[in-house]
């Protein structure tokens, strides 16, 4: 599936916007990310498998906190960060 | 470019880290372009021990914290392949929201290096900082939720792990501290940890003598004269000489108008009777900025016994702060004393504080300064 890359992300995708990424889980989505741009996922994701504070993922228009939430290939996929601080 | 060995100032701040080089008669500096840019840039570090491989510790806003490593002088830049992190799946469910320190390890140790995060976690790489463990002895301490400040008490910039302190006689015996907490001891390579805190005050309990729970704000070990060790507290300057356990409150020979409040303490290289602070405001909520806006540092020559005021230059008035990673000293026979401010400025002496000039302004809020001497040249 297609993946949107927010633009903090993009040192790791080589300023790509998008990314292509296969799982059944937003979860495995995350990993295969990360094992085609390492070190992505530690950056959205704690050591303990929560997602950091302002890092959101949607499946289409819906915002995803549990990341073994299924997905499906046609899904689209967006990571997006929340604008905060100064 | 230039083989004459100057010193080169390592800025970390809050939008990014910057390195300002000096000329040999370090009267002009020649800054930088940002290094990441928009990320926090927490504290830039180079090791002594190579004189190359640099690490920057970052904790950017919404990203995870994670270690950039570059052999360079910060041309290029290689991210961790597994930054510092507690254990997966650990009892606690801990997370780093930031690395907040970087120290080299033992001179014996090539390619150590120790990293202090928030909330409070101790890690060591064993390969120049691309791959980070946790030192298990210290954060699985039975008594590491009674030290440390757990759960988070939402200080304003979180709790820390800092002053990664090693004995250059024993690399098995090291000193932390804790902001708050107090400063903690392992002789043991990190195994084992108990408090070394005895003799420093407190205003967050009732009780003014406690074995730990302090807030030490920044501890240095002297390298010439490892049995001493110094310490800006929260509540003081503090010297303390092993093997006595009980630190003496050497602030209290300060102007009682000044007071001993702050957060920097920085070691004269090769005299370890002489330091210098940069006294704050700790009256009334803390404005943490200069006892009436007047800043100044203070230097001691005799080991704490008598402060003199190092103004000259400063301005007269002045409302900033001084962190506690965001002082530091050259080693040059006049040793440089240099410090940045929250308002994004340098100052320099290069007379041991006699004389202060502002040598790079307009920087973004200053965390970290680290001065370098690197085997490669830069100019």
């Amino acid at each position: 599936m297609n993946v949107r890359i927010p633009t903090p992300l993009r040192s790791y995708t080589a300023g790509a916007a998008t990314a292509t990424a296969e799982g059944t889980t937003v979860d495995e989505v995350l990993h295969d990310l990360d094992r085609q741009f390492p070190g992505i996922r530690f950056r959205m994701v704690d050591e303990q498998g929560r997602l950091r504070t302002h890092m959101k993922v949607f499946i289409g228009m819906e915002m995803i906190r549990d990341l073994s939430t299924p997905v499906a290939a046609g899904d689209e996929f967006s990571i997006v960060q929340a604008l905060s601080g100064g | 470019m230039s083989t004459d060995s100057a010193p080169v100032l390592l800025i970390g701040t809050r939008k990014g880290a910057f390195t300002l080089s000096a000329d040999a008669a370090r009267s002009n500096w020649t800054l930088s372009e940002p290094m990441f840019l928009g990320h926090i840039a927490q504290h830039v570090v180079l090791d002594p021990r190579d004189r190359t491989r640099l690490l920057l510790a970052s904790s950017t806003g919404h990203l995870g914290p994670t270690v950039f490593a570059s052999d360079d002088f910060g041309a290029t830049w290689k991210e961790a392949s597994r930054p510092p992190a507690f254990r997966s799946g650990e009892p606690l469910a801990r997370s780093v929201s930031a690395v907040f320190w970087l120290t080299p390890g033992h001179a014996s140790q090539p390619g150590v290096w120790y990293a202090g995060g928030s909330p409070q976690g101790l890690f060591i790489s064993l390969d120049g900082g691309d791959t980070w463990d946790p030192v298990d002895g210290w954060n699985d301490h039975p008594m590491w939720t009674t030290w440390a400040e757990w759960p988070e008490q939402q200080t304003p910039d979180g709790s820390m792990l800092h002053s990664i302190n090693i004995d250059p006689r024993d690399p098995a015996h090291m000193y932390l501290g804790l902001s708050s907490g107090g400063v903690f001891e392992t002789t043991d390579g990190g195994e084992n940890w108990h408090p070394q805190s005895w003799g420093l005050q407190s205003p967050m309990f009732p009780d003014g003598d406690l074995e730990f729970g302090q807030d030490p704000h920044c501890v240095r070990l002297h390298p010439q004269q490892p049995d001493r060790l110094w310490q800006q507290n929260h509540c003081g300057i503090y010297r303390l000489d092993r093997p006595e356990t009980r630190w003496v409150r050497v602030g209290n020979n300060m102007p009682r108008e000044i007071g001993d409040i702050g957060f920097p303490i920085e070691l004269h290289p090769r005299d370890p009777d002489t330091v210098w602070v940069f006294p704050m405001d700790g009256t009334d909520v803390w404005p943490r900025t200069s006892p009436d806006g007047r800043p100044a540092a203070y230097m001691t020559r005799d080991a704490g016994e008598s402060w003199t005021r190092c103004d000259a230059g400063l301005p007269e008035r002045g409302w900033f702060t001084v962190k506690r990673q965001a002082m530091t000293t050259d080693a040059e026979e006049s040793v440089g004393v240099y410090f940045g401010t929250t308002s994004g400025e340098i100052w320099a002496s290069t007379d041991e504080g006699a004389n202060w000039s502002c040598i790079v302004s307009h920087l973004p809020e200053i965390y970290s300064v680290e001065c370098a001497d690197p085997g490669v040249s830069l100019r």
